[in-house]
């Protein structure tokens, strides 16, 4: 009975649906919405950039409506008799009928495209290169987010979820903005009192946190392919680089706007007083590989990077899937071949030249080396020392004080600057004409010029005319908080990417972000996490899962898995062994022996002293030609090309690593000892006050009785109380609850 | 052969139980790989279609795995398949300017002296394929083997042609070959990875650990690199002090609670990591088994020249096989020190270069021999052959003629054997001029080679996709042609 009552709810509301998005007999019909993706899935595969057969292109306006191979028009406004287009979808001809071959148009395809050019067959911009415009909200609106998400709820017939449990939310927030869980103090006393002063007071807090920037660094890392090596056969180490993911984590802990943040790391160089720290942001763009390989040509290999630069320039702030366009006009997106070298342009001058030195380098400081060694220095001055210490702080001091040399982008000087040529079928080999640098015409709103090199490039991406930019990464944020973006192609804004669910939210982010928060990280975040849209219960029930399993109209509240970086750091810190400095070189926690013999004769993995092994992920050395196994098995991408996305996976490998890495297996003994020395003789308290640790919220009674019973069972088997309590702890650091944010 | 099959028999018996009884333990995931629960996968607008169309079989099979024997640091042609006497009458002669004219080299400047053959060559077997000294058992194999005498690379540096040989592009960061496969296919085993790797030699292959990376797909297709020493999967084995009922009772208890879990939250992935942590338990016990050669009867460890214990090519061979009888998709296997130069005695063609044959001459007609009586080598594609071959001409580096004998590389035309998998055996196809240096016909380029291999498991090369930074990508690029005349 009730199933059946839920076929006929569906059935009916899949009519309405497909009425809703069809647009009434009376709505125009819209390029954008209603045209657009049909030619996209139906035509452009031979009639877009790559191909334009019979002189026929759908991506810019100037060619749809120009005449074609065959002189016949295949738009014709107001007479669709007369269109080409028309013509060939309805015939009933094989040699004249389009598509050729496959998916022929629908009834209710070719209908639209007659009532489109009979209504003037206006072409439209795709919607990601329109200017974002800030929707109204109602005075009586509480939050803005949830308004706009609780409109698309009542147009979906969803209803949202009730708010999570106060401490279910506090794991969340801590996870979210520090990626650390939240210490059993706070969650006590949160729990006592889940006040809204005490949430808005803690989210503060964590804003303020010194971890927070270590979070956002992580994520960003991705973007910017950090690693701590060149890459490719040698692989060679790069000892210093740390000292720009340094300078990433103190711009979060700082709040620098985003805007700054961007102009610093494409064009610090070139700004009109810059500091050790514009310098050092501008090690981003090294962060290219270097091929040290005997016989390779350099020139081969700072052509790829310069590629590179631009493409990963593109994807971060523009969502441009722009290696497309490296061979030929983008298949689908209206950018053209020239357009790419225009942008090549920006980077082509630059000093490196893929040399195994990593030149240009120069000796810099971080600010964060600048601290300690400052506070090294009073340390030194206080009175009450002995003379053992003042030789070691004095060896420390003068260790800090010599800056290190780090990759940096500089530019040619203008006598020698490089002629920027494009490359024919994308092969540097082929060298065609000379092309002037210029953002690429679609993507450009701005109506303002912009000086030709990479501070000009900076300044056009974060000027408020540009489409993109503000969209692109409040879609970035969003993901990282629900785990889907509302363009779920984060890295794809194009004609290809997905649409947004929430468009309205989007723009409203977008403007809000760039126009009243100034580009502030900070502020973004406190608005997202303070919305009862992201305060929702996770909890799936089945209905709702089946209307919408991939939680993309947000009808409930965030729940997927932690990320590698976060798997780690939890485990650490649920345990107590978390060492929470921050900042300073990388770190090598322990790997299995041989892990690195793969890589010839250039550097060993030395275990890092204790302490120093239990550092936050972020830390881990990263090679590139053998990533931290630990990281690649939970989805941390090897750092060789930007990665927008990491795709979530659940393997039994990753069970291997939480049960077995002594990483964990240390974390798991360390829990149990933590524990047991808080109530020795009490079995029962401290299996519920690990899993309290790690959960946030105390076990009920089953949850109790079924680790109590594990306890007696491994006890029996093992003989000892402390190694049956490591079996308990470890269970718990296994379970699913644990491993998820939710 | 009496002895093999008693031996099979015995083993088959044994393996089938442990299968019942695995079965009988677990969730029963069907025909789902290894790994593939619970992944939220591409996202793209025709996602629905992508998964439908786009993956798994398009064809009718060949062959159910492949064995990819890659020998890193590139082995010469000149030396063991593709004999060229009239090379032989250049020998020291000058290079002829027509050689060199708009060519690109690694190492070699100016004007090098041509290199003739340093080995004798024979015709063997019925198919009279030409086989040098080096190689004395694998000349017996020639009958089973397809000869590909022209393929072509782009590259000519190690560690890009390695990554363009297994992941069809020059740069790291692409998925490879098995990931594609694994990703298509699935895998056959549940209990064992789809894709696995075994790395011997003087140390890894230049293309580091991306060869085997799962690029922009989601990790799990990533390559399962099976070690010979330490765990021979990482962190396979339970820490000091943990036996398998205190892991069995741990595991009964995470599986209890997210069941619980499971009814209040009702996420389908709660259920998809149960499974998971179940199947890590079996793993536990198929790995070790896989993996320990100690249990092969001694006419197979001399068959193969195996050393229990040992890091060798041989090792891997026998491993090879015996993973390929547990059904694993795509088993690679990489071998390095080939890289012939001439600059020292390792990289000596009279030396290093003669040690390597003799590491991989007797495995690798081992595997073929046992394959082939095991009835395997029908539906097992064996690919043999490195990322370039060498050139004619004596290495000079810099100018300066190289001490001991040598070549550069060289990526316009060399030699790669396959063998069954369901191609023609005994074949050799496509030529070289006379001096080994251009194809004159049946060229094969890299991303041939790989829409062959492909083909050959049912695979359409074009259909194969993935959708990443905006278009749908595949292991041949845009390019890959079947080379249909050494189909069977």
């Amino acid at each position: 009975m009730r199933s059946q009552l839920f076929i006929v709810l569906i059935t009916g509301f899949a009519t309405w649906l497909a009425v809703f998005s069809c647009g009434g007999a009376n709505d125009k019909i819209s390029f954008a919405n209603d045209i657009r993706p049909i030619l996209k899935s139906k035509c452009m595969a031979c009639h877009g950039g790559v191909r334009q057969l019979g002189g026929l292109s759908f991506l810019f306006e100037e060619d749809m409506y120009k005449p074609l191979r065959s002189g016949a028009l295949a738009v014709v406004p107001g007479n669709a008799a007369e269109s080409e287009v028309y013509r060939r979808v309805v015939s009933d001809k094989e040699q004249i009928v389009m598509p050729p071959a496959g998916n022929r148009l629908t009834e209710r395809e070719t209908e639209l495209i007659r009532r489109w050019i009979e209504e003037g067959a206006k072409w439209e911009e795709h919607w990601a290169y329109t200017l974002p415009v800030k929707a109204d909200i109602p005075a009586g609106a509480e939050h803005p987010v949830d308004y706009l998400v609780g409109q698309t709820l009542l147009s979906k017939g969803l209803f949202p979820a009730p708010a999570a449990a106060p401490t279910t939310l506090l794991r969340r927030v801590y996870l979210d903005l520090i990626g650390l869980p939240p210490p059993l103090k706070v969650v006590q006393t949160f729990a006592r009192d889940p006040s809204e002063e005490a949430y808005q007071k803690i989210v503060d807090d964590l804003l303020q946190s010194p971890h927070f920037g270590e979070r956002w660094a992580a994520w960003w890392l991705d973007l910017a392919r950090y690693a701590d090596s060149q890459g490719y056969q040698k692989d060679h180490i790069r000892r210093t680089i740390y000292l720009y993911r340094d300078w990433v984590i103190d711009a979060f802990n700082q709040g620098m706007p985003m805007d700054s943040f961007t102009i610093r790391q494409l064009a610090g160089d070139l700004l009109p007083e810059t500091t050790d720290q514009d310098m050092l942001a501008t090690a981003f763009h090294r962060n290219t590989m270097t091929n040290d390989e005997g016989g390779t040509d350099d020139e081969e290999f700072r052509v790829k990077a310069v590629l590179d630069r631009v493409n990963v320039t593109m994807e971060i702030w523009q969502g441009a899937t722009f290696s497309c366009v490296q061979c030929h006009s983008h298949p689908y997106d209206p950018v053209r071949h020239e357009e790419y070298y225009a942008v090549k342009g920006y980077f082509n001058n630059t000093l490196d030249a893929d040399l195994t030195s990593d030149y240009p380098r120069i000796p810099l400081h971080s600010s964060a080396r600048t601290r300690v060694l400052s506070a090294l220095k009073s340390k030194a001055e206080q009175a009450a020392i002995s003379d053992e210490e003042i030789a070691s702080l004095k060896e420390a001091i003068a260790e800090l004080e010599r800056p290190l040399p780090v990759p940096v982008m500089q530019d040619l000087p203008d006598s020698v600057t490089r002629v920027n040529r494009l490359f024919v079928r994308g092969n540097w080999l082929m060298e065609a004409d000379t092309i002037t640098p210029q953002p690429p015409t679609t993507y450009d709103k701005t109506g303002k010029e912009f000086a030709q090199d990479r501070l000009g490039l900076a300044r056009w991406l974060t000027d408020g005319g540009n489409p993109l930019t503000g969209r692109v990464l409040v879609n970035r944020i969003w993901a990282e908080l629900f785990g889907r973006g509302i363009v779920k192609t984060v890295e794809d804004f194009g004609i290809q990417g997905n649409e947004p669910t929430h468009p309205e939210l989007l723009d409203w982010l977008a403007v809000n972000f760039t126009h009243e928060q100034h580009w502030r990280l900070k502020p973004l975040l406190r608005t997202i996490v303070t919305s009862a849209t992201y305060r929702q219960d996770s909890r799936i029930d089945s209905t709702s899962y089946e209307r919408d399993p991939e939680n993309k109209w947000l009808a409930r509240g965030p729940r997927f898995r932690l990320g590698a970086e976060q798997i780690r750091d939890q485990a650490l810190a649920v345990s107590g062994l978390l060492n929470e400095d921050i900042y300073g070189p990388s770190v090598m926690p322990h790997q299995p022996e041989g892990v690195w013999n793969v890589i010839r004769h250039v550097a060993r993995w030395q275990t890092s002293p204790d302490g120093q092994n239990h550092r936050r992920g972020l830390y881990t050395f990263f090679r590139r030609a053998s990533p931290y196994p630990t990281m690649l098995l939970f989805d941390a991408p090897p750092r060789d090309l930007c990665v927008s996305r990491r795709i979530r996976t659940n393997t039994p490998l990753q069970a291997m690593v939480t049960l077995n890495d002594p990483v964990f297996v240390e974390a798991a003994s360390a829990l149990s000892e933590r524990v047991r020395k808080a109530t020795p003789d009490d079995p029962k308290t401290q299996i519920r006050q690990a899993y309290e640790l790690a959960t946030a919220h105390p076990p009920d009674d089953y949850q109790t009785e079924r680790l109590q019973e594990l306890y007696l069972l491994n006890r029996d088997e093992m003989g000892s109380d402390a190694a049956a309590m490591e079996t308990v702890c470890r269970a718990i650091l296994n379970l699913d609850e644990v491993l998820v944010k939710r | 052969m009496k002895n093999l099959t008693k031996e099979f028999q015995t083993r088959q018996q044994a393996y089938l139980t442990r299968r019942q009884l695995f079965r009988g333990a677990a969730f029963g995931i069907g025909g789902m790989a290894l790994g593939m629960l619970g992944c939220d996968g591409p996202a793209n607008p025709h996602e629905a279609i992508a998964e439908g169309i786009t993956r798994g079989l398009h064809l009718a099979p060949h062959a159910k795995r492949v064995i990819f024997l890659h020998m890193a640091g590139a082995p010469s042609q000149l030396e063991l398949f593709d004999y060229k006497p009239e090379l032989a009458k250049l020998d020291g002669k000058l290079c002829p300017q027509s050689f060199l004219k708009g060519k690109r080299f690694a190492f070699i400047k100016g004007v090098p002296e041509m290199l003739g053959p340093q080995f004798s060559f024979q015709q063997y077997g019925e198919s009279r394929s030409w086989v040098s000294e080096l190689l004395p058992e694998f000349s017996k194999q020639v009958d089973n083997v397809t000869f590909l005498k022209a393929v072509q690379t782009e590259e000519f540096n190690h560690a890009p042609a390695q990554l363009f040989m297994h992941t069809g592009g020059t740069q790291p960061g692409k998925p490879s070959f098995g990931s594609w496969v694994t990703y298509g296919l699935g895998s056959d085993n549940e209990d064992l990875p789809g894709f696995i790797v075994l790395v011997s030699g003087e140390s890894a292959p230049s293309g580091g650990k991306s060869l085997w990376g799962s690029g922009f797909l989601p990790s799990n297709y990533q390559g399962v690199e099976f070690r010979s020493q330490g765990d021979p999967v990482l962190y396979v084995n339970n820490p000091k002090g943990i036996s398998r009922d205190v892991r069995r009772n741990t595991l009964d208890a995470i599986g209890d609670l997210n069941r619980r879990e499971h009814e209040e939250v009702g996420d389908p992935n709660t259920l998809a990591r149960i499974e998971q942590y179940e199947l890590s338990f079996r793993m536990q016990m198929t790995v070790p088994e896989a993996t320990d050669l100690s249990g092969e009867p001694d006419y197979i460890h001399e068959l193969y020249g195996t050393q229990p214990g040992e890091t060798s090519f041989a090792n891997n061979c026998l491993l090879a096989r015996r993973l390929a009888e547990r059904d694993v998709k795509f088993i690679q296997l990489y071998h390095r020190g080939w890289d012939s130069h001439g600059s020292n005695d390792f990289e000596n063609l009279h030396g290093g270069f003669k040690e390597r044959c003799k590491e991989v001459d007797r495995p690798m007609s081992a595997l073929l021999t046992d394959l082939k009586q095991r009835g395997m080598l029908e539906d097992t594609l064996v690919v043999w052959g490195g990322e370039f071959g060498r050139t004619p001409m004596q290495e000079n580096r810099g100018g300066i003629t190289n001490p001991f004998k040598g070549r550069d590389h060289h990526g316009s035309a060399f030699t790669m054997w396959m063998a069954g998998g369901g191609l023609k055996p005994g074949l050799t196809y496509g030529a070289t001029d006379e001096f080994g240096y251009y194809p004159t016909e049946g060229a094969v380029h890299v991303h041939d080679l790989q829409a062959t291999i492909l083909h050959q498991l049912g695979v359409d090369h074009e259909k194969l996709t993935y959708p990443f930074q905006g278009r749908d990508f595949r292991l041949t690029d845009v390019h890959g042609r079947l080379v249909k005349d050494i189909l069977g």
